[in-house]
């Protein structure tokens, strides 16, 4: 068990060290350094002010004192400075993570529960038609587009009914709103993952086992069901990571929420690599951490994981 | 078809009929049948697959898959008719009066829940008294796998699954169904999935306990052998009928209906068929396949195991040499490396005297023009897509054999040499029974000329009446085109038909070798005559004697 702990956390290390020299080896491809880029936007700036920046911010320094100084940076907190506020970037970010998490960790929560209540109702639930329909849940959700839901949302219950503010006032409201629409979008892959699974469990002979041993159809699903059928869903959860992201930056922008998404869009919108740089190192870095913890709750709900050392089977079955 | 009075009547089952597909898609593939079972009777329901046993023994557990209807008559159980009772009533009446033991150990338990936790599952679905302790739980498990012969009970009980041999699993499984002293077991072809030495304990487990019980058994099984050495009566079903139901000797003296005849034929030892024994003799010719001292090995160190170990054998020309053994012994490894499909660790494969050992890319391909294999399952080693004809033109498309109508016309002489009418060769091979398939895959086989074939467990798969018409055309073919054949089974009945020679194999190593006649006759280790002793079938052999 420590050596697999050990080698997910090694692992995991490198993937964040790879994104790392991935996004410095993109920055210095671009056609130009980071301050003229970001100075472009202003035709006034002159020659002279250019060099100062760079100097300011390290950009005059060879390519590998840059590449290390940022490396040993980031094990200090320093992700470098945003060359639009002069703010250290760990801060830009800092301030506004924090409404972020909330946000997609609710989101994240209320989408497991949508996939479970998905899953356990079409797997339980006799009546044909019924059944059919939460089936075809899924896929509905996942057409449906964030930003359109979002919008659809705000016009039915601002505009028309006025039950929520057009802008975040804390209400209850206008928090369980943004979270409902980003857990809709993200719980569709998860119940599909989830309902395939299951099914691939409910063809195993061990199934039957149980019901001629008189096991009723809930004791069956609950106590036996879900556990084996849940790797591949972990494994699709753990990948929804990047959609959370990006489903919050669409939703923090359309209910005017403050988060991580007005950085991106005006890291983007300001040309300023730096920030941008650090943005994705956080994205990176999310992704990860989410995938590791994923990686260590293998083992709890499968034994054979660890015995095999075959870690690539719930993956596989995802796939 | 009566048996007994009605007080000793434990299952009743009345002009019971069961259809698959519902509204116009109805089909009649169900079953039609009375049945009666007295307590504590051992009934084998015999029969092909498709037959309907499998269908009749869901139907009394109520565990029918989604697509099959009950449409009329009644299942008694000591008098009350479990088809009028609902969904929760049924429920406490599966596992506490009527049980079931599985086909296949290996998927039967949950894999991700521990043994014990799955002994004592059934005394928490049906709570008979005050709530029991863990501790009394634990005890009750571990009296339980003590009871079928699991060694070291209590170590069992924090075990998984996967950590179990398939012979402990199915123990495990009995122990369960026998966990609440049920009236009835459903046993759907218990032991198909083990070895024949574990097969055979695990048949005396499971009979020992119904008989001490008093438990009443339907037993399902398709190898008449074993419902002979087991049952007091035996069911002979086709179709979805009874044909035949009655004690155990008088059908095997005297069976009444041809199919039985036609199932006992086949599996009644006849020392008259066993192959051509002129074929023998003869000068010395250079063997269709020798091979030496070969071994092979995965892994190292610690991790080493030794799958083969200094096997050597020869197949002579014309011949079939069969290698036996239990899953695990090494002969499918051997019969890998024949085909240079694996890479010998030592030793060498000489192919009609040419060393192929060391063959490599166009060496293998032309390798492989004289030398072809066939697989146990045709389901899985055909495409599904392709049509019979595009799968067994392939091996000539590869290996660019003619013009497209030269081809053709080769298709439809081996459909011929296979026993397949023309016909057949648009029909993809979903459209096929189990034999044609396995012919398909034979005409593959031989597609290209190939004189020297491995047949690697090639008639596991398939019913026994399907086998034997399998067999009877592998024999034409070594007769009428001088094929050799290295024939891998477990199967000790079917390599006493075919084979001349045969090499016992465990744990990677040829214990003995010799013509068939002999090593059956007089075997020289102890494993063979264990092997021998474990092959169901003992009264079927009796009688034969007799």
């Amino acid at each position: 068990m420590a050596a697999y702990i050990a080698r997910r956390i090694g692992q995991a290390l490198l993937v964040i060290w790879l994104a790392y020299t991935l996004v410095f080896l993109a920055v210095q491809l671009l056609p130009n350094d980071p301050v003229t880029i970001f100075l472009s936007a202003d035709a006034a700036a002159s020659p002279e002010t250019i060099a100062a920046m760079k100097a300011q911010y390290g950009y005059d320094q060879p390519l590998l004192v840059q590449y290390f100084s940022q490396l040993t940076g980031l094990f200090r907190g320093d992700f470098g400075y945003s060359l639009a506020s002069g703010q250290p970037v760990a801060d830009r970010i800092g301030a506004v993570v924090g409404s972020t998490l909330i946000l997609a960790s609710s989101a994240f929560v209320t989408a497991v529960v949508f996939a479970l209540i998905v899953v356990a109702s079409a797997t339980l639930i006799r009546i044909t038609w019924l059944k059919r329909l939460i089936i075809n849940l899924p896929p509905l959700f996942a057409a449906v587009p964030v930003f359109w839901l979002g919008l659809v949302l705000l016009q039915v219950l601002s505009i028309q009914l006025g039950v929520m503010s057009l802008f975040p006032d804390g209400s209850f409201a206008s928090v369980a709103v943004p979270v409902f629409v980003l857990a809709i979008h993200v719980s569709a892959p998860i119940a599909q993952v989830l309902l395939k699974s299951t099914e691939t469990v409910y063809a195993q002979p061990f199934i039957d086992v149980l019901r001629a041993k008189g096991a009723s159809p809930s004791w069956i699903f609950f106590r036996h069901g879900l556990k084996n059928a849940a790797a591949p869903a972990m494994t699709i959860s753990g990948i929804t990571v990047g959609t959370l992201l990006a489903g919050s930056v669409i939703t923090e922008t359309v209910f005017a929420r403050a988060g991580l998404g007005q950085v991106v869009l005006q890291s983007v919108t300001a040309q300023d690599v730096a920030l941008v740089q650090g943005l994705v190192l956080l994205t990176a870095t999310a992704f990860v951490v989410v995938n590791l913890v994923v990686d260590l709750i293998y083992p709890l709900l499968d034994p054979r994981i660890l015995k095999s050392g075959t870690h690539g089977a719930p993956r596989a079955l995802a796939a | 078809m009566s048996n007994g009075d009605e007080a000793t009547t434990l299952l009743d089952i009345r002009d019971l009929s069961v259809h698959y597909g519902s509204g116009e898609n109805t089909v009649f593939a169900g079953i039609k049948l009375n049945l009666k079972l007295k307590k504590g009777e051992i009934v084998a329901l015999v029969g092909e697959s498709g037959s309907g046993k499998s269908t009749l023994s869901k139907a009394i557990i109520g565990l029918l898959p989604e697509a099959a209807r009950v449409s009329g008559g009644t299942i008694s159980l000591a008098g009350e008719n479990l088809l009028g009772l609902s969904q929760k009533q049924l429920e406490s009446i599966r596992g506490r009066r009527i049980g079931m033991i599985p086909q296949d150990p290996g998927a039967s338990l949950d894999p991700v829940k521990t043994i014990g936790s799955q002994v004592s599952e059934v005394f928490r679905l049906h709570r008979q008294g005050p709530k029991r302790s863990k501790a009394e739980l634990r005890s009750e498990s571990i009296r339980l796998l003590a009871m079928v012969g699991v060694d070291r009970p209590e170590y069992r009980l924090g075990q998984y699954p996967h950590e179990l041999s398939g012979g402990l699993k199915q123990r495990v499984l009995i122990a369960i169904a026998f966990a609440l002293g049920p009236e009835l077991l459903i046993a759907d072809e218990p032991t198909s999935a083990l070895d024949v030495t574990v097969q055979q304990t695990i048949l005396e487990v499971f009979t020992n306990l119904a008989r001490e019980h008093g438990t009443a058994v339907v037993f399902v099984t398709h190898d008449l052998a074993v419902a002979t050495d087991i049952a007091d009566r035996i069911v002979v079903m086709q179709q979805g009928r009874i044909r035949e139901d009655r004690p155990v000797r008088a059908i095997l003296t005297a069976p009444e209906h041809p199919y039985t005849a036609m199932l006992l034929a086949e599996a009644t030892p006849d020392g008259n068929r066993s192959p051509d024994a002129k074929r023998h003799s003869g000068a010395p010719a250079v063997p269709a396949i020798e091979v030496q001292g070969l071994h092979k090995v995965y892994g190292h160190g610690k991790a080493e195991h030794r799958a083969v170990q200094g096997v050597s054998f020869a197949v002579r020309p014309g011949t079939t040499f069969a290698l036996v053994g239990e899953s695990g012994s090494g002969k499918s490894t051997t019969a890998r490396m024949v085909m240079r499909l694996l890479d010998p660790t030592a030793g060498s494969v000489k192919i009609h005297g040419e060393d192929v050992t060391n063959v490599r890319g166009s060496g293998k391909r032309d390798l492989w023009r004289g030398l072809q294999m066939v697989y146990q399952n045709p389901d899985s080693a055909l495409d599904p897509r392709h049509t019979v004809s595009q799968i067994v033109s392939e091996p000539l498309a590869n290996y660019k054999f003619g013009t497209k109508a030269e081809r053709a016309l080769r298709v439809s002489e081996l459909l011929d040499s296979v026993n397949l009418p023309s016909r057949m060769a648009g029909l993809s091979t979903r459209e096929l029974s189990g034999g044609q398939r396995q012919r398909v895959a034979i005409a593959r086989a031989l597609a290209l000329g190939a004189k020297t074939l491995v047949l690697d467990e090639a008639l596991s798969a398939l019913d026994v009446l399907t086998q034997a018409q399998i067999l009877a055309l592998l024999e034409d073919l070594q007769i009428n085109h001088g094929l050799s054949y290295l024939f891998i089974s477990h199967d000790l009945h079917v390599v006493e038909r075919i084979s001349h020679d045969v090499g016992v194999m465990r744990r990677g190593e040829l214990v003995e070798i010799g013509p068939t006649a002999k090593v059956f006759g007089a075997p020289q280790s102890e494993y063979t005559q264990l092997l021998l002793d474990s092959n169901p079938g003992h009264l079927l052999r009796e009688l034969a004697r007799a």
